[in-house]
This record gives structure tokens, sequence and C-alpha cells, in this order.
């Protein structure tokens, strides 16, 4: 995971949870416990959390505050989760999210 | 239905001030904030701060923070997280969705500290994934210790794009560019200087044409603008990028001050929907207080007094404290609050085409187009001085609140004088014994100790070194220019941390005497 920081020449170290495994899709990949969903994906290289209902446009992390909304996805089941602020949990199923439903918009 | 003496919304720099203000005096205060954690965005600011003593000078912004929580924990104030007010009403109600629950409350005075949200500009391909704000960067990078991209462009010179593009460096980020339609780079020079030296190229009168990429971004295309911030035909240039970060501003989340019904006005200088509000932040609606940026965009050092004004203020209001004592509390923060509003960057000099510095010395133009004060243009400014053997060169060339340079020289080299916001000069009656605390001390990262006669031919010169890995005594490599082009071959000779220096390690680097003026950075 070269994207991880793994040494932070003010910050040290970043302090992280346990690292857990979790479902981007169908894949399994790993994370920290803890961490923004969104955080753990953007580690994965995963740069795409949904495509828009009208034009199928893809999104993802934009203000990565809560705020924008643009990186929501289908967690455990449960659409528009703002994946920047919900925190990772062993297990978790992410899904990508297409307008409001995680099936692709060709079986929707 | 539950009560408080005073509610704040927002457990930011200003709210956590105003809630330790207010708790000291005996009130019973909450604070509702919509995130996990408590601290705003402190936690994401990891450079020093400016100012003076008083405004926690040279103290990196997340120690700052996790200070103000201490402080709050000691005056009994109680943080409630994850809690959203979703709404506020004229009679000081008060209603906060906490988890799948929306709770009612009610208290007798408010204080909104909602802080501002990040604007944007919109060009072609805006929506792609890996176009982000550059807040959305820090907290990748700061807080969840990811980085937001390999290769990114900074659209926006203002004092977030600067400090922004520095920490994407830090963590260890290539920055391809740093871009503003503006004329002139907005954020402080010194901010621009540390960037534009370890080879960023600036491009002011520059913006975004597009974003290319299909899933995600995978290139960016830049053009000239004309004083009318149209794009000039065939100066476009092309850059591969993954990152596009933006950082055009702040508007203040002044949202439930509207829905209550305070005055608003639409205050371009305060940055947008603002309350109509006097000095020490009350509103037209009576017990209803605000105090940081949701009053007008500044940045947090400020907030923090304003935030201590509007809790003393609602103390008073609820007749926790006398009115004496309080003309007493606001005296002195009015002082506090007035030094960080000083010099060229204060908000009463916005917009100004500021041309000479308060002692007379044209400005660097070169800094202001390119981000670095030009090799024939440093010589002018008081910090920058030649004698024989080691002493401080300070390239702090506009006047900015600032003065922790001064106290940190155990020699007394440095003087600033009373004016915070003069220019540091070197006392030539003064020794440099090369401890480099003042080198450390610069939050700007401007000061550098000279020695042009150091053996023979080679003069050395001590930096400030904030990234990794840290190059090793014996090093040998490039030292680059202001403008962090290679003048000339350069070796560590010396490497220097110390906990005095809080993570700024020192650098010293031994060059041909000739370049002593010129280089100002080390490449391995």
């Amino acid at each position: 995971m070269e994207t991880r920081i793994e040494n932070h020449p003010i910050l040290g170290v970043p302090e992280k949870g346990k690292l857990v495994k979790f479902f981007y899709n169908d894949q399994e990949i790993e994370g920290y416990e803890g961490e923004p969903i969104a955080a753990a994906l953007k580690a994965a290289g995963l740069m795409v959390h949904r495509y828009t209902k009208k034009e199928h446009k893809p999104r993802g992390i934009f203000c990565a505050i809560g705020r924008c909304t643009d990186c929501v996805m289908v967690v455990d089941g449960k659409p528009n989760i703002r994946t920047c602020v919900t925190p990772l949990k062993e297990g978790m199923k992410v899904q990508t999210q297409y307008g409001v439903s995680e099936k692709p918009f060709e079986k929707q | 239905m539950k009560r408080y003496d005073l509610i704040i919304v927002g457990a930011g720099p200003s709210g956590l001030s105003a809630a330790i203000e207010a708790a000291k005096r005996g009130l019973k205060v909450v604070v509702f904030d919509e995130n996990e954690k408590p601290g705003g965005q402190l936690f994401k600011q990891i450079h020093k701060f400016f100012g003076s003593k008083e405004h926690k000078a040279k103290i990196r912004g997340f120690v700052i923070g996790q200070q103000l929580l201490e402080e709050a924990d000691k005056a009994g104030v109680s943080v409630v997280l994850n809690a959203t007010v979703i709404g506020l009403y004229q009679d000081k109600e008060v209603v906060v969705k906490i988890e799948e629950e929306v709770h009612h409350y009610k208290g007798d005075a408010i204080i909104i500290a909602t802080g501002a949200s990040e604007n944007m500009v919109t060009f072609e391909g805006w929506t792609l994934p890996g176009v982000i704000g550059a807040g959305a960067a820090q907290t990748m990078m700061n807080l969840d210790g990811v980085k937001p991209g390999k290769k990114v462009l900074m659209l926006g010179s203002g004092n977030v794009g600067l400090v922004v593009s520095f920490q994407l460096l830090q963590c260890g980020c290539e920055v391809v560019a740093l871009v503003d339609a503006a004329p002139k780079v907005g954020g402080y020079g010194v901010h621009a200087a540390k960037v534009a030296r370890t080879g960023v190229p600036f491009y002011l009168s520059h913006t975004i044409v597009k974003a290319e990429g299909t899933e995600c971004v995978t290139s960016v295309t830049i053009a000239e603008v004309d004083s009318k911030f149209q794009f000039i035909p065939g100066t476009e240039k092309h850059f591969d990028v993954d990152t596009i970060c933006v950082a055009v501003g702040l508007s203040p989340m002044s949202q439930l001050l509207k829905m209550a019904g305070c005055k608003m006005e639409n205050n371009p200088k305060r940055g947008g929907q603002v309350p109509i509000c006097d000095e020490y932040g009350a509103t037209s609606i009576p017990g209803i207080f605000v105090a940081g940026d949701v009053s007008g965009i500044e940045e947090a050092s400020s907030a923090m007094i304003e935030g201590r004004m509007a809790g003393v203020t609602a103390a008073e209001y609820l007749g926790y404290m006398e009115e004496t004592e309080l003309t007493e509390n606001l005296t002195e923060l009015d002082k506090a609050l007035d030094g960080l509003r000083q010099g060229m960057f204060a908000p009463k000099n916005r917009g100004q085409n500021i041309t000479e510095t308060e002692e007379g010395i044209p400005v660097s133009q070169n800094l202001l187009k390119h981000g670095f004060v030009a090799d024939d243009e440093i010589e002018r400014f008081p910090g920058v001085t030649h004698k024989a053997g080691i002493h401080p060169v300070m390239e702090c060339t506009q006047n900015i609140p600032c003065n922790p340079c001064q106290d940190a020289c155990p020699k007394h080299c440095i003087k600033i004088g009373e004016k915070i916001t003069s220019l540091p000069a070197v006392d030539e009656s003064a020794t440099c014994i090369g401890c480099g605390m003042c080198v450390a001390s610069c939050s700007g990262q401007a000061i550098f100790l000279v020695d042009e006669t150091y053996e023979a031919g080679f003069a050395s010169i001590t930096l400030p070194y904030e990234f990794l890995p840290l190059p090793v005594k014996g090093t040998k490599g490039k030292a680059l220019g202001r403008n962090g082009a290679a003048v000339c071959e350069a070796e560590v000779i010396d490497v220097r941390t110390a906990p005095a220096f809080d993570k700024t390690n020192l650098l010293t680097i031994k060059v041909p005497t000739a370049y002593a003026t010129a280089a100002r950075f080390f490449k391995a």
C-alpha cells in the first residue's frame, strides 16, 4: 500500500486501528478499523465511489468531511452512506452506488 | 426538553474557546459538534502558527488543538460529538440530531461557531474523482495517513493553497504546479517561498481549462487568462496528474443564523452570507452570538480570540459577571485580536495593491508573480546582511503579524521592535552563536544561518528542513536556489534535531562561496 504514509516528518508514524478485511463489491480488501471507509478505499487506489443517477457520471471523494455527499456508497445494504465520515468495521460490505442502488444501471 | 445556560454549536477553535471562558465563569455549557472528534480543522494544521507568544505563535496547529481540548476538559466543558444541529429558532431552541434521534434543547444564550465550508470553481471535468478540496487533502494526509495523490496540481495561491502544497510535499506527493487565476500570489510570501524553493513552479494569471480522464483524473490542462479572466488561446499547458486540489477560499456556514431570523448581509469582504453583528459577536437577536469563520473568514488564531470574546460576552449577558469585569476582559482580547489584524494581509487591506513595506521598501514583485524573491531583490530587505562569520539571514519581506524570531535568539541578534509587523532586522552589535533557534522558530521557514567565511572558498548555509528522509552528514547533492533550480554542488556537513526545534530539522550545507547568497534548499 504505497499510498499510505509510513512515516511523516511532523506527525511521525500514523496511529492506526487493527488491520481488518472488508468487501469492496465482490473483492476482499484490507483497511484499518475505525478509519473512514473512504480512506481505506483511497489507500487501495479505488477512486470511483458511485455513478450519478441521470448521467451515470463517476464520483469520488471531494470534501472528505461529510458535507458534499459525493462519496456516498451502499454500505451493508444501506445506500447514501457518506464513506468519508463512516468508520470502517471488519467484514463491512461496501458497494459502488448506481443512482441510489447497488445494482448496475443495466440491471435496474 | 433539556435546558442549558449556554449552547454552543461547533467544537472548533472558536467554539471551544467560547465554551472555556463561559464554563470558567460558572455557566452550564454544552457544545454540539457533528464530527466524530472535537477540534474542528485545527488537527489538520501541522505548520507552526504565526503571531506572537499570546497568539501561540510557533506552535503547530494540532498541538494548539490538544492544548485547547485539555483546557476545555479542565474547565468542565461538555462536548457532545456526532451531534448535528439541524435547527435554531428565535426563542433559542435548538434541535439536534444524535444518531437516529432528534433531541430538543433550550439555551438562555447561544453561540454559533460553525465555521466555514470550502468554495469551488467549476471547469470541464471538475466532478471527476481526483478533483478534491484542499481541506480533503489535509484530512487524508494529516488525519488518515493516506496520500491524496501521487502527482498533484494545486489551484489557489492563498494561504490554504500554499500551506497544503507544502504539506503535500511533506507527505511525499509531487506537486507539479501551483496555479492561480489572480495575477499575484494571495497568501504569505514566506509560505510561497518555501514551496517554490523545492522546485514547484507557480503559474499566476492561469487557471484550469479542463480536467481530463474518464473514470478519474489522469491529466489537466491550464491556460493563461487576461485581465478579464478570459483564456488566452495558445497558452495552454498540460500536466499528467492524478489529483487536482482546489483551494479557492471559504464561505461562512451561517445557515442556522438565517434560520433563527438573525439579520444577515451579503458581505464579500467577510466571505459571503454573514450575520450582522457587533465586534464581540452579538447578532440582531439578543442572546445569540457568533464567533470564528461563520461571522467572517479569517484564520484559527483570530477565531480563538473571537471565541473567548463571545464566551465572556455571553457570561455577562446572563449575569455571571459584572460589566466592569467584562470590559477588562474585552480590552485585553481586543488588544490580542488587533495584533493579528495588522500588516499587509490584514482584513482592512484586502484587495488593496500594496507596493511598499511599512519601512518604505518596494515589495518583491517576483515573489508575487513567481512565489520567490529574486536574487536581485533580496538584498534590499533589512534581515539580509553580510558579515564575516556565522549570522542569521532573514528573508522575511512582507509585513505580517509575527515575531517569534526576536524572542528565539538568546543573543538578541534579531530586532523587530514594538510593532509586530515590522520586518526583522539584524542587530550588528550582537554576536550570533549559530544555535539555530531562530531558524527553527520561524513559522515561515524564512531564516537561514550563513557563514560566508566557513572555510577557504566555501560558505556554510543552515536551513530549515521538514522532509523525510532526513539527509545524513556527508550526503552530497545539489543546492537549490529560491526558484527551486539547482545552482551548485553541495554537501551536508551537519544535521541537527532537538526538542526545542519542534520537528524543524536544521540542515547545514557547504557550497562554494559564490553561491552563499543564492543556495537556499538541498536535494540529495
